[in-house]
């Protein structure tokens, strides 16, 4: 059954972001519906990671309005909803001393709340998640020690584990090899498919991204929308550069 | 019979050691792993000047090195968090700052030369009763604070941005850590001393972390290295009329550099 991509669980009006005298976001209108898989596209330095950080309560806007799940983002507590995979394959510690099962674990502390362990029913889901990203062979290895495409499988789970209902993906192919990139990108997919999982792709990759997502942003200061990624980027890229043939081959099977 | 435990300094002094023996790598390894060693060490020149007011208002000196690790080390997570100065240049003010009060008021009274001698290296006959009931009950404190945040902690340590994300409160468990830090950096000072209490909050974890296990396992060998080199430090210095904080932070180095061979990757 199609998922109904009509209702909201994230709407950005208006926001304006300024670092001191810089406007790196001007007035940008963005809604987030159950069930997209979104991606965030545009230049370094676009803005897009700051638009990111707005959304996940990281930075304030100066100006405008956010709500996660209707709910204004001052006053939105439920953050478990919201699942985050951070740049991390590049700038993790390796010598640092946790295993898969341990990581994956932590995406359930904000679920549990403090002062409290985890209970007979958070380590299945844990083990549930690990299994999902099939990792759960790996649980008890040192996070270090696996490549970068299993580390981001692996946060991937921590992120599931929280069992939130959106998932942002900050850059999450720095550091993965190529043939570790497509099998993530079908982990995706069937995350978004068999799950309804809402995802948020940000990369500054247009060309890989513009295949697997099924809608777009463009973020450079000002954001353009679009529910139909290869057309929008093609006739973008047509824009720039004329119609010279840009876009190339980079099918998934 | 062993002849130590007919010594009631030294059987304090043990206890004591054992103690901070116990608590100095549980905060130790939130501190390496974050790149914040320093701090341990920037604290305990703070609480030399904590000591050296003690001193010359004739109260407990642990508890105004408390008072002053406590008070600077909420200023210093300021700072850094204020970015008006980076992080470590914040631990170098105070480092240099509080080594400068110190000096200072000991040249301000003279005549407590001896007593401040151990308090910069350590020796187990500085811990008197009143010491040891302060070591106990901010010992407890500071593991009890230490289990009910150890998750937290834990994916702080690790990822803080996505603990952020995920509601957890970063900044209050970031205070609480360096306050925590604090405590102990000036419950320990009777034994191991200002100038190398540092030494046992980092060298035995930076060990245990040579052998790359889980977090819980790691914690497990710092707790033993650690504890090792406390008893055996206390029990050599006794024996060979040695400087107990310098004997214990050796025979700790000893196993750090033995430990290297065993790395596996």
């Amino acid at each position: 059954m199609p998922v109904d991509h009509t209702q909201n669980i994230i709407e950005i009006e208006e926001v304006s972001f300024a670092y001191n005298e810089d406007l790196v976001l001007e007035k940008v209108s963005l809604n987030i519906h159950k069930g997209d898989y979104l991606g965030v596209i545009g230049p370094n330095g676009g803005g897009k990671t700051t638009l990111i950080k707005i959304i996940l309560g990281l930075l304030k806007p100066s100006k405008g309005v956010v709500k996660m799940f209707g709910e204004d983002i001052h006053t939105f507590k439920d953050w478990t909803r919201v699942g985050y995979v951070p740049q991390k394959v590049i700038n993790f510690d390796v010598n640092f001393p946790a295993t898969v099962y341990e990581v994956v674990a932590m995406g359930r502390f904000g679920k549990i709340g403090l002062f409290k362990n985890l209970r007979k029913e958070d380590k299945k889901i844990i083990s549930d998640s690990l299994r999902q990203v099939e990792m759960y062979d790996f649980k008890d290895r040192i996070i270090g020690d696996l490549s970068g495409g299993q580390q981001q499988r692996v946060f991937i789970a921590r992120a599931l584990a929280g069992q939130p209902d959106v998932i942002f993906l900050d850059e999450p192919m720095a550091g993965v090899d190529v043939q570790a990139q497509d099998q993530f990108y079908h982990l995706l997919k069937k995350l978004n498919h068999e799950l309804e999982l809402t995802l948020v792709f940000i990369s500054h990759d247009i060309e890989a991204v513009v295949n697997e997502v099924t809608e777009i942003a463009f973020v450079n200061r000002a954001l353009t929308y679009d529910e139909n990624p290869k057309k929008f980027v093609k006739s973008e890229m047509e824009k720039l550069y004329g119609d010279k043939k840009f876009i190339h081959h980079h099918n998934h099977a | 019979m062993l002849e130590i435990f007919q010594y009631g300094f030294a059987l304090r002094g043990l206890v004591a050691g054992v103690i901070i023996g116990l608590i100095a790598p549980l905060i130790g390894i939130f501190l390496v792993l974050r790149r914040y060693s320093l701090i341990a060490d920037t604290l305990a020149h703070v609480s030399l000047a904590g000591i050296a007011i003690g001193f010359l208002l004739n109260v407990n000196p642990i508890m105004t090195a408390m008072i002053s690790t406590v008070l600077s080390s909420v200023v210093i997570e300021r700072l850094r968090i204020s970015k008006k100065v980076y992080g470590e240049s914040a631990l170098a003010i105070f480092l240099s700052g509080s080594l400068a009060l110190a000096i200072v008021l000991i040249s301000l009274a003279h005549g407590f030369n001896v007593g401040l001698l151990n308090y910069l290296f350590g020796s187990i006959v500085t811990v008197n009763q009143s010491d040891l009931y302060i070591i106990g009950i901010l010992g407890a404190l500071v593991a009890t604070v230490l289990f009910l945040f150890y998750k937290e902690l834990v994916y702080i340590t690790f990822d803080e941005e996505s603990a952020q994300v995920s509601g957890i409160p970063t900044r209050t468990i970031n205070t609480w850590l360096i306050v925590l830090a604090a405590l102990t950096v000036s419950l320990s000072i009777p034994i191991v001393g200002v100038l190398l209490i540092s030494a046992l909050m980092v060298i035995p974890v930076v060990t245990a972390l040579q052998f790359r296990q889980s977090f819980g396992v790691t914690i497990l060998i710092g707790e033993l290295v650690s504890l090792f080199s406390v008893v055996a430090g206390i029990f050599t210095s006794f024996y060979l009329n040695l400087s107990t904080g310098g004997t214990i932070v050796l025979i700790s180095l000893a196993i750090f550099v033995v430990s290297l061979g065993f790395k596996k990757r």
